[in-house]
């Protein structure tokens, strides 16, 4: 039973970095950019949901929607004033931006909601948990919930970019701006519009964390960020399926090493893991392989 | 004899580096002499030096080599902790000088097998990939580091994965490496003037490669791989060089850095201090070593400079970074500079511009 | 490598510059400058400053402001009080022992005569080694680790007799929870989760296993995280339940422990939970679910919801501070002690505010190892030993409808 419990919060973990993953791999998709602010952007949409759950008294499907719109807002604004300027910089330049722009929510998150952690209260407070077996396995609602929403996620973003025209025009913004320009495309808009996406799913996925792992801190975010990340190019970066495959992948390596292996070097094995699988394919499980021209 | 010209300015532009350095060590010299430097600022002067080393040596990857190494920090610890480990060996029997040469020695050497070990595989890959996977080692490096105990007693070192305990030490055996809390009791041999010297020997080296034949082979690989490979050179050596020889610089600022505090925990060598080497070498301008030197030395002292406005210092220090980055990258601001510059040299017509990389 | 064309001139060029720079600079920078801090009457006014550190930015923020605001009330207090007149300084060390001896070198520039701090063993360390070199009186609220005062058995450190301890010494509190745990006979199964990166948690864990060893109790798990790993306890508690264990000991601070706590409460699982000092707090985390926390043992030196008098001034003088309506931790406590002990020690060894910070550092630590100088503090009436080790003891509490009650 203790396999199938570990199994379990395994993909309930890994589903919560499969859904920072899908925002970060549009956005890398797109902008070709590492958004090392992501990770916060998940911080601000679970304080946005704290203060309107906890201060406001709002019911938790509205503060999830508040947190949401704020972070979508967010989004846009970050890559208006700080990484639309960069458009023609080399990538390490972005790079640079975008840890600034971290350290500045963080920070700003520092004094504004202080530094003592917060402690989340459930946005599925009322729903029950699922007992297996004569209550040896408990499955949580929020596990459910999690995986649900990161399925939804993913099959929404597939639907998104294969059949709408927004999402068509940003797969065409990924391959070539400057041909999708001369198509018409507004590439400026589509750029805008990814980060928005991203950053949406950054405050759901801010919401799912902390009600899973109960804590809220101005670091919060950083390092699932980082992990989130990491799946993401463990899928392949850029790829849609990928990220959720390597999210999920992440989460269950994870948890596995910790209860088999060792609490302490569990990290380690999770990004040890990660460089095996770039040596043996190089652009990820699900990744395009693609050729360099001269 | 264009060729002499151009290995002369090379040269000049080298003996503007080591001298701006060597005037400033006087300078702060003289300042402490006579009393008129702050403590803050003389508690600063070692760590500025190891950060110094530490920008310079990542430069050579990032500016040089071109490849984005996200686990610079990695490096440090590890030269850190064996420099931490050989120099309490050695004891305080030794001569101190005769102790931090050793320490620093060995730091170079073990950073740079693990430079080679890292090195070897990631450098089949490329760009972004090869920068998560640097990432990835300094992860792990700091989470094997964690889970590392590394004790002495009378029958010799003892070494465990576990805990403290498990070292099973006699009395009298004392832990040098005590696990997620780092080491404690370091001697302090670290001095200003050992961090002036470390400097110059990391200039040297690095200025020595960029001018070398082996620097413009792995200049070449930075600008164009694939030309690179056509004209015969092998592009993995080149990049493996680069990589390696960074890394042994690191690991020796990294003793340096721990032999000036008598505790250091493997914590401190995380993400963000790679990252912040990083962010010294960008704003330096990359593959601009004297620009890394400078960057170093002023985002090492101003944050300490703005700790009167409290909690807001890192929301300034992050609004230095967005700032910095898109004065320099604006479209607009990038046109009106070229224009000036344009101004600029057309009244030094004749004169050549010559790219790429010196010391400048 | 192709060095060899290039380092002939390469080398000129570095002995050159070194020939310079060694003629010039000399060694003048190896000596460390003599520490005072200012001693013209003029200048200091009668004004005795203090200088503190803590983490007060990053992911141990919350106990370094704890401290700070601890030791503000204990400031305005005395200052309103006209005992003493009083200046603290608070600067912020990350968690970092860089940062830390920046901080204390910032805090020299200012001129300290005493200081109050740091809050985590690492950077403590490191502040203590050069205060230990200026002889700078510290005393710190709640690094607890043996390298913190050095000299004792199974330390790295040297001894320095200028550094005193207001928290317990973790082997006290260690070897006390296996006694009470194996008297009251409380279980049977006991699970351990303690963070190893934590020189206070690791510490009471290894003289909690040495003395359960002694007594027979049975540790059927013990498990780890560290601060990277402390948002998720699954696995632990996993393990914990599938071994059997009734009873889990917590040697953690309170933010773990109330994540431990829910998730435990989440999975359905509900051993006895048993926790030391650091668990304080606990109950005013925000929006922290105190029903989850019943029945949870812990020993611990303060308790905020306590009636005596001094404690409620505190309470009220911090929730005044602070402009919220959260009670205060133990660390905030800690810090107010730190502050009073070196009051008393200044009234009582009559040192003035322009000695010399050296002189005023042997004095006070004179006095503190005083056996007859004994601190009245909110966390308990505190000796100290000779090494820099503080001596009292916790009291066992049990928390029961959302507030302590003595066991």
């Amino acid at each position: 039973m203790g396999f199938l419990t570990n199994l379990i919060n395994g993909i309930s973990l890994g589903s919560v970095y499969a859904i920072i993953a899908l925002g970060y791999t549009m956005v890398y998709g797109i902008a070709k950019m590492l958004n090392f602010a992501h990770g916060d952007v998940i911080m601000v949409g679970a304080y946005i949901c704290y203060c309107s759950m906890s201060y406001l008294g709002l019911s938790p499907l509205l503060s999830i929607l508040l947190s949401v719109a704020g972070c979508t807002v967010l989004g846009i604004l970050i890559e208006h004033f700080a990484y639309k300027p960069l458009r023609n910089a080399p990538s390490l330049s972005v790079l640079i931006t975008a840890i600034g722009v971290s350290y500045l929510l963080q920070n700003t998150a520092l004094i504004i909601m202080k530094s003592d952690p917060k402690v989340f209260p459930s946005v599925v407070e009322d729903l029950p948990s699922v007992e297996l077996f004569g209550g040896e396995l408990r499955i949580q609602a929020i596990t459910i919930v999690t995986v649900l929403t990161c399925i939804f996620v993913m099959l929404g973003l597939t639907y998104f970019t294969s059949r709408t025209k927004l999402g068509k025009a940003m797969r065409a913004c990924s391959e070539d701006k400057g041909a999708a320009q001369l198509m018409g495309i507004n590439v400026d808009m589509t750029i805008s519009m990814v980060f928005a996406i991203g950053s949406g799913l950054a405050a759901i996925a801010g919401v799912l964390l902390c009600s899973a792992y109960p804590t809220l801190m101005p670091t919060t975010g950083a390092m699932p960020g980082i992990k989130a990340f990491t799946a993401a190019v463990l899928g392949g970066i850029g790829s849609i399926p990928g990220a959720a495959l390597g999210g999920v992948l992440l989460g269950i390596i994870e948890i596995f090493a910790k209860a088999y292996i060792g609490t302490e070097l569990a990290d380690a094995i999770v990004f040890a893991v990660l460089i095996v699988v770039l040596l043996i394919k190089p652009s990820g499980l699900l990744g395009h392989t693609t050729t360099e021209k001269v | 004899m264009e060729k002499v010209r151009h290995l002369s300015k090379a040269t000049r532009s080298n003996l503007i580096t080591y001298g701006l350095v060597t005037a400033a060590f006087i300078i702060m010299d003289l300042l402490i002499e006579t009393g008129s430097a702050s403590y803050s600022l003389m508690g600063l002067l070692v760590p500025i030096c190891a950060y110094i080393c530490l920008a310079t040596s990542l430069n050579l990857v990032v500016g040089v080599s071109g490849e984005l190494s996200l686990g610079h920090a990695g490096f440090m610890s590890i030269g850190a902790f064996t420099g931490i480990v050989v120099v309490q060996l050695l004891g305080s029997g030794t001569n101190d000088v005769v102790r931090m040469l050793i320490g620093l020695a060995s730091a170079a050497a073990t950073a740079s097998v693990a430079g080679i070990l890292i090195g070897w595989p990631v450098m089949r890959l490329q760009g972004d990939y090869l920068a998560i996977v640097t990432l990835a080692f300094g992860e792990i490096i700091k989470n094997l580091l964690n889970n590392f105990w590394l004790g002495v007693d009378k029958y010799g070192l003892h070494f465990s994965m576990k805990s403290a305990m498990a070292l099973g030490l006699t009395d009298g055996g004392r832990v040098l490496i005590n696990g997620p809390q780092g080491a404690s009791g370091i001697p302090h041999l670290s001095s200003f003037f050992a961090g002036y010297l470390l400097i110059m020997f990391t200039l040297f080296v690095v200025l020595n490669l960029i001018n070398s034949r082996s620097g413009r082979a792995i200049m070449a690989v930075r600008d164009n791989r694939i030309a690179a490979q056509s004209v015969g050179i092998n592009v993995t050596k080149y990049r493996l060089m680069a990589f390696v020889i960074a890394a042994a610089l690191a690991g020796m600022a990294g003793a340096l850095y721990a032999m000036n505090y008598s505790s250091v925990m493997p914590k401190k060598f995380d993400f963000n201090t790679s990252i912040l080497i990083l962010v010294l070498v960008v704003l330096g301008g990359m593959g601009n070593i004297r620009g890394g030197v400078i960057s170093a030395a002023v985002l090492t002292i101003l944050p300490e400079r703005l700790r009167f406005i409290g909690d807001f210092r890192m929301l300034i220090y992050a609004l230095v970074l967005i700032g910095a980055m898109n004065l320099t990258y604006d479209t607009r601001l990038v046109e009106w500079r070229r224009k000036i510059r344009e101004k600029f040299s057309a009244k030094r017509q004749g004169q050549d511009e010559r790219g790429g990389v010196s010391g400048e | 490598m192709d060095l060899t064309r290039m380092s002939r001139r390469g080398f000129l060029q570095l002995a050159g510059t070194l020939g310079v720079s060694t003629l010039l600079g000399g060694c003048g920078s190896m000596e460390r400058r003599p520490y005072t801090g200012p001693t013209d009457p003029q200048k200091v006014n009668g004004v005795f400053r203090i200088g503190g550190i803590a983490p007060l930015t990053g992911p141990a923020a919350i106990y370094g402001t704890a401290n700070r605001d601890g030791a503000l009330v204990a400031v305005k207090e005395v200052n309103d009080s006209g005992r003493l007149k009083l200046e603290l300084n608070f600067q912020d060390d990350e968690h970092d022992p860089e940062k830390a001896v920046n901080a204390y070198n910032n805090l020299k520039d200012w001129g300290l005569k005493a200081l109050v701090g740091t809050t985590t063993t690492g950077p403590c360390v490191a502040v203590t080694d050069e205060t230990n070199a200026d002889g700078v009186f510290q005393v710190t609220p709640s690094a607890s680790s043996i390298d913190v005062i050095g000299g004792v058995e199974g330390s790295n450190e040297p001894a320095k007799h200028n550094v005193f301890q207001i928290c317990f010494t973790d082997p006290n509190q260690g070897t006390a929870s296996a006694s009470y745990i194996a008297e009251q006979k409380l279980a049977d199964k006991v699970a351990v989760i303690y963070n190893n990166a934590d020189a206070y948690s690791t510490g009471i864990f290894n003289n909690f296993q040495a003395k359960a060893e002694e007594l027979g109790l049975n540790i059927v798990s013990e498990s780890t995280f560290t601060d990277d790993s402390a948002n998720d306890f699954t696995v632990q508690l996993n393990a914990a339940k599938s071994e059997g264990a009734d009873l889990i000991f917590l040697p953690v601070y309170y933010t773990p422990a109330s994540i431990i706590l829910q998730q435990a409460d989440a999975m359905g699982y509900q051993p006895k939970f048993f926790g030391v000092d650091g668990m304080d707090g606990i109950l005013s985390l925000e929006g922290f679910d105190k029903s989850v926390a019943e029945g949870v043992m812990l020993l611990t030196p303060f308790v905020a919801t306590a009636h005596d008098e001094r404690t409620q001034r505190f309470v009220q003088a911090y929730k005044e501070l602070t402009g919220s309506q959260e009670l205060p931790s133990q660390f905030a406590a800690d810090g107010y002690d730190c502050v009073m002990a070196i009051v008393q020690a200044i009234e009582v060894s009559g040192v003035t505010p322009e000695m010399p910070a050296p002189e005023i550092c042997e004095r006070l630590s004179e006095t503190f190892i005083q056996p007859d100088f004994v601190v009245k503090g909110l966390t308990g009436d505190a000796r100290w030993l000779e090494t820099g080790e503080v001596d009292k003891s916790p009291k066992g509490m049990i928390i029961k409808n959302g507030v302590y009650e003595a066991m």
